[in-house]
């Protein structure tokens, strides 16, 4: 039987199963924690930030943090939506993402997380980086300009053999997520679906397939991100 | 001494150009020009992009019409994808596309008329231009300014329920669409959900907007008859029966005689015909049938081509008026660029009776949305944008990315047209004249305004921007200048 622990979730005393990610915590007491490279199933990898929040005073990111008997968590306050919109906003600068012609546009969490924290341009200076389109897999194109490099690929997708079929490249402020060539051959449809499903933006691509669900039935169309967490 | 004569920008078109005009020591028109001075690019930035993006992204060339590039981007995909062309996609496919295209033709032609042109026709060329613009027809004709907005909205309308939203939908996609109408959504656009916007209503519109023009003709017919009048080739899409058909058929061409010069064309064979010609001064280029070569093979397109190109039209309202003005001149080729407005009436009532006779089709209804086929290395799409005859080209690799696009757009295709028509009116209005008047300026505007051109196919700016004309000497120096903000 499981056991539970006692914490303040925005000054509110909540429940949670012992060992429970703080993320999906809050998520089961009604409070929605932004994530980009968090996912349901896959160990968490704190690697965006988006989801920081003040664990007794002191930030930390939410996916990697267990709740705790005593734990006293904020989750939003102005600092942390602001420090929230700049990692938007520095995502935005950093690679090249251009909604209007986007097959993820209305399915992205990115952009979704920027209606949601209304950024109309980032703050930061856009870099406007020269990266490629691969597109030698017959199954999949892999769009550089669009990687946040959230890593959730890497994490949750697997071949029948259990390997990952994407992979990082190169180093420091080159670094790229690939199709792996060996890995990846010989995957079905289904896996490739999963692949671009996984993808929180509109870096992972299956081929032949694009703008299928029209304007107005997408995710982001029917509600914003959040607002399936309800208090 | 040798006068240099500029406006600069030309107001009331969409997009950003200047005409540039020089009078000899005898004050004649030594030459006329109309720059194109800004550069979109879209041709490069698409290459390397994976092409069932092409129809959503190369729409974001313009504002106006961007049905036109969706469209016709999507019917080169089709090609692509193996659907093959028209009659290659399933019934619900090509409908939506159709309604989507007669949507985009309503609204756009309706914008144009009532807000860009009829200041000129309301007021006059040479009114005073602080009432000759929209604020002035709302003013002093207030049912003819609601109906315009109201028909511009219906257009909007029918594109939001086919493509998802009034601009830059995504509704045609490679091989078919990505949704049809509901019974809701159908009955709202035939009935008009208890207001005015309903497909009778835009019908009966119509037919006032065209006898609003014909009025206007009765009184004003040498002004309408004689202004920029000079022949030229004429070119469109039609059915294979020789119908208007705005959305697919063959190429077919005529001379100024009415004699066919291009006939029966597929479009994928468009460059064994056509060319195009670079010059230095334009980032527009000037379109021609390779049999002519570039002096005798430019064409003119749009409203006023499609009606001297097609035999009928296959709806019943505007087969009537298509009578009418066919006997205006006997049969023949109509050259008179001011029945470009008669013509664009004509084609607004005939898309208001295609989108009636859609909506009543059940097909508009199904579920069976798009087919795939063999894949092909390259597809030609080819559509009559409300502006004229719209090209697509692309060239996609075996890794699914594009290689190659050629686009030769409709404004492009009016390119000599637009030209000659300044030099017709220069000649007409400011040959031998000592002093630039802002009527003549705006007589050089409404040659070009007929042809509703597109200059950047971007989003419209007009009304309130600043023309200028400048007199310059054979040594450069500015004799005067002359501006308006």
């Amino acid at each position: 039987m499981a056991s539970f622990v006692r914490f303040t979730l925005d000054g509110k005393t909540c429940l949670a199963e012992e060992g429970a990610q703080l993320v999906a915590a809050a998520r089961e007491a009604g409070v929605f924690i932004p994530t980009l490279c968090n996912y349901p199933g896959i160990p968490p990898k704190g690697a965006c930030r988006i989801c920081t929040v003040l664990v007794n005073g002191i930030p930390q990111t939410a996916c990697t943090t267990k709740v705790a008997e005593d734990m006293n968590v904020a989750t939003s306050t102005p600092e942390l939506e602001a420090f929230r919109k700049s990692v938007v906003e520095i995502l935005f600068a950093e690679g090249n993402h251009l909604c209007p012609s986007c097959e993820r546009s209305g399915n992205c969490e990115l952009q979704a997380l920027a209606y949601r924290y209304r950024v109309t341009v980032s703050s930061f200076p856009y870099l406007f980086p020269k990266r490629d389109v691969e597109a030698w897999h017959p199954k999949l194109v892999k769009d550089h300009n669009r990687c946040i490099q959230c890593k959730r690929c890497i994490r949750g997708i697997h071949n029948a053999e259990g390997h990952a079929i994407f992979a990082f490249g190169k180093r420091g402020d080159k670094v790229v997520i690939n199709i792996d060539p060996d890995t990846s051959k010989d995957i079905d449809d289904e896996l490739a679906q999963r692949a671009m499903d996984i993808c929180p933006v509109g870096a992972i691509l299956r081929k032949g397939k694009g703008f299928d669900v029209p304007i107005g039935r997408r995710t982001y169309d029917r509600a914003p991100i959040g607002s399936e967490v309800r208090p | 001494m040798t006068r240099k004569i500029v406006i600069d920008p030309v107001t009331r078109v969409e997009g950003h150009g200047r005409v540039t005009i020089h009078l000899d020591d005898a004050g004649n028109v030594a030459q006329s020009r109309l720059h194109i001075v800004e550069f979109r690019g879209f041709e490069r930035f698409v290459q390397g992009r994976p092409y069932w993006e092409a129809p959503v992204l190369v729409q974001r060339l313009c504002g106006i019409c961007p049905v036109s590039h969706h469209l016709a981007g999507a019917k080169a995909m089709d090609v692509v994808v193996g659907a093959g062309t028209g009659a290659g996609l399933t019934p619900t496919a090509e409908k939506i596309r159709r309604l989507m295209h007669y949507g985009q033709i309503f609204q756009s032609h309706s914008l144009h008329f009532f807000h860009l042109a009829s200041p000129d026709l309301l007021f006059g060329y040479d009114a005073d231009p602080a009432t000759r613009n929209v604020i002035g027809v709302a003013l002093a004709n207030r049912e003819l300014a609601t109906q315009a907005v109201l028909m511009r909205k219906y257009g909007q309308e029918v594109i939001a329920a086919t493509a998802g939203k009034k601009i830059h939908g995504t509704g045609a996609i490679p091989g078919g669409v990505n949704k049809s109408l509901t019974v809701e959504e159908r009955d709202r656009l035939l009935k008009g959900d208890g207001g005015p916007l309903s497909a009778d209503q835009m019908v009966a519109w119509s037919q006032g907007a065209l006898a609003f023009f014909k009025d206007y003709y009765k009184k004003h017919k040498a002004f309408i008859d004689g202004f920029s009048k000079f022949p030229s080739n004429h070119l469109c899409l039609v059915r294979q029966d020789g119908a208007l058909d705005l959305y697919h058929g063959v190429l077919r061409a005529v001379d100024a005689e009415g004699r066919r010069i291009l006939d029966d064309v597929d479009g994928q064979d468009y460059l064994r015909h056509f060319r195009e010609e670079v010059k230095s001064w334009s980032y527009m280029k000037f379109p021609y049938l390779k049999r002519l070569g570039p002096e005798q093979g430019w064409y003119r397109v749009g409203p006023l081509a499609r009606l001297n190109v097609v035999d009928f039209i296959p709806t019943p309202l505007a087969q009537k008026e298509f009578e009418a003005f066919k006997a205006a001149t006997g049969g023949k080729p109509n050259d008179m660029c001011m029945h470009t407005h008669w013509a664009r009436l004509i084609e607004v009532l005939h898309a208001a009776e295609k989108m009636r006779e859609l909506l009543q089709d059940p097909d508009v209804l199904g579920g069976d949305l798009v087919v795939h086929g063999k894949r092909q290395p390259e597809g030609v799409g080819i559509i009559e944008a409300p502006r004229g005859t719209l090209f697509h080209h692309y060239a996609v690799g075996d890794d699914d990315l594009i290689k190659m696009a050629n686009l030769i757009v409709s404004t492009t295709n009016n390119n000599e047209p637009m030209n000659r028509a300044v030099r017709c009116v220069a000649t007409t209005y400011m040959a031998g004249q000592k002093e630039i008047t802002e009527p003549m300026m705006n007589a050089v505007e409404v040659a070009i305004r007929a042809y509703d051109p597109c200059l950047s196919c971007a989003t419209h700016a007009y009304g309130q921007m600043p023309l200028e004309i400048t007199l310059v000497d054979a040594t450069g120096a500015v004799v005067a200048r002359r501006r308006k903000n």
